[in-house]
């Protein structure tokens, strides 16, 4: 009987790895597909293509001129990051620190934009811009990815001002700080591993996010991602490698955010905001 | 004269400021103004606004004829079902998929390195996952030819431009999405409970039934739904990796093809907005079952 239930446990925990590995496996296949082929020269049916070069990347940069749309792509990063820095950290410290009436009504329109997918709300949010003629332009690709993100940034940095004692900020009350020097002199350089964690993962968000910025973008205002897909879109019209080179440039920039990310957050906390939104 | 105009009026303020500060309204509470104002500005309006634009059809015929177009429309009403039919298996195999794995994780030492790894496909995003998908699946991709050489399959089998291809990046995609939100509603579960439950005779089985299982309970509901609003909003791999044209014509590619081929705002946000409905509706349906298999403390060990 025991003997029976040890292995019973032991198989299921080999289970368990088989498919943890062959998640990984496939995973890792999927990235080195894309990567192997944009350095090859053709690659039909083998293993591997038949020789390595690099002339894809000059070709891709030129040819979907990748220096107009990273500089594009970094611009709305940019901006967003600061305007949800401005937006989002005093909202954050209001919704720490103040009880009021209808606060959990603002809790609520803070959670829809974060749980409610993109796609459904990005068509009446475009049709506002175009109405407003901001549709296919920068600002209105800008202000659309900084709308999910002012309430990403306020659930990240509220439980980080929840923990600092108010204490403090009783302290510099008392010595006769205002709202505007405390924020600036006391709770900001407390809050920066906070504020910087909370920034990198909207820049991580914001350079991944493609359908808000699809349902927006006009001409000129396309982001690397956006860009992406319409070049797989229309597969055929250049070289599979072409676009290969494409995805790796897209892959290497967001990558390089991300492992900068990890220094300072855990990876639960990017999915992981969710869980304390939809209580 | 103004002086004493405004000197009744200074108290009487002042009392008022107290009693709003009392009350929690103070310029702390302003603070929270200008994102609230952003959010109301670019969520909440665009919301009504598309409500009220598909309520005003391009081509006339009454308040609600954008809704009777959809409805009497079997390739556009269509995509309701197409999309259900895609969206629930994958959000159901993720989630059953993610609580085994869950549990066996949480004890691990290196669960960050998992979790690294895990959040590179959610990093990435749909579009990328896509192609690669299209070089690593398609029928002279390597998971085609290491089926060959294990000699599983003699020809290569269509697993992109297909149904298949969708679900598959679904899972690429949203299972390191419930496993994270999954693995942190296990790690708040107390290991002495189990510990006693086992102390007491419980088997794993027994021990997953009686205690695991009615503390994750509320958790999983929200995984469910969280994951699946996500799946039923597919757009990318559905046109990338599927066949829009066909078995994957999910109900986004009915919103985007009115609004931006067809030029039809009003009808887009129409279908955005059934979109919308049909995402409350099930998660409506999921909570209330949820709430219906258990009741009692969400979270806590002495309940």
């Amino acid at each position: 009987m025991t003997f029976n239930n040890e292995m019973g446990a032991r198989l299921w925990r080999l289970a368990i790895w088989v498919f943890i590995g062959f998640f990984i496996i496939n995973l890792v296949g999927i990235i080195a597909a894309v990567v192997v082929d944009s350095f090859g020269t053709s690659w039909f049916n083998s293993w591997l293509p038949g020789g390595f070069t690099t002339s894809w990347y000059s070709q891709a940069w030129s040819s979907f001129q990748l220096g107009g749309v990273l500089l594009v792509t970094f611009e709305v990063a940019g901006a967003v990051l600061l305007g949800s820095a401005l937006l989002g950290v005093p909202a954050a410290y209001a919704l720490a620190r103040r009880d009021f009436p209808g606060k959990r009504f603002v809790m609520l329109i803070f959670v829809l934009p974060l749980i409610i997918p993109p796609f459904t709300y990005g068509i009446p949010l475009a049709s506002v811009l175009y109405k407003f003629g901001l549709g296919g332009t920068l600002t209105g690709v800008i202000l659309a990815n900084l709308m999910p993100s002012v309430p990403f940034v306020i659930f990240i940095l509220v439980p980080f001002i929840e923990q600092i004692d108010p204490r403090v900020e009783a302290a510099a009350r008392v010595f006769g700080a205002g709202t505007g020097a405390l924020l600036r002199t006391v709770m900001v350089p407390l809050l920066v591993p906070g504020i910087l964690a909370a920034l990198l993962l909207v820049l991580v968000r914001t350079i991944g996010m493609f359908e808000l910025t699809f349902l927006t973008a006009g001409p000129g205002s396309q982001t690397l991602v956006v860009e992406l897909y319409y070049s797989v879109f229309a597969a055929g019209m250049r070289a599979n490698q072409s676009i290969d080179a494409m995805a790796v440039i897209y892959m290497a920039t967001s990558l390089i955010c991300l492992v900068i990310a990890l220094r300072f957050v855990d990876p639960t906390q990017i999915v992981g905001r969710a869980k304390r939104t939809a209580h | 004269m103004q002086g004493m105009a405004l000197t009744p009026a200074a108290p009487e303020r002042a009392r008022l400021s107290q009693r709003l500060a009392r009350r929690g309204f103070d310029v702390t509470t302003l603070l929270l103004l200008p994102a609230l104002l952003f959010v109301m500005a670019l969520f909440v309006y665009p919301a009504i606004y598309g409500l009220w634009l598909s309520l005003h059809p391009m081509n006339g015929g009454g308040a609600l004829a954008n809704y009777i177009n959809f409805f009497s429309d079997a390739y556009k009403y269509d995509t309701i079902f197409t999309t259900l039919k895609l969206a629930i298996p994958v959000t159901l195999v993720n989630l059953l998929i993610s609580v085994p794995i869950a549990l066996r994780v949480r004890h691990m030492r290196y669960q960050r390195i998992l979790t690294t790894i895990l959040i590179i496909p959610v990093t990435l995003g749909t579009v990328l996952t896509a192609q690669g998908m299209l070089n690593y699946l398609g029928p002279l991709g390597w998971f085609n030819r290491v089926l060959m050489l294990l000699g599983i399959i003699h020809e290569p089998v269509r697993l992109v431009h297909d149904f298949t291809g969708v679900f598959l990046s679904q899972i690429v995609g949203g299972f390191p999405f419930c496993f994270m939100l999954v693995l942190s509603y296990v790690t708040g579960i107390d290991p002495s409970l189990e510990s006693a439950a086992a102390m007491l005779g419980a088997g794993p089985f027994a021990r997953f039934r009686h205690i695991i299982l009615p503390l994750l309970g509320a958790g999983l509901a929200i995984t469910f739904c969280l994951a699946f609003v996500q799946a039923f909003a597919v757009f990318p791999s559905a046109v990338l990796l599927g066949a829009p044209s066909g078995p994957t014509r999910v109900i986004a590619i009915a919103a985007f093809h009115a609004a931006y081929e067809e030029y039809d705002y009003s009808m887009g946000s129409a279908v955005a907005i059934i979109m919308g409905a049909v995402q409350i509706i099930v998660v409506m349906l999921v909570m209330k079952a949820s709430s219906l298999l258990y009741r009692g403390p969400v979270a806590g060990g002495k309940g």
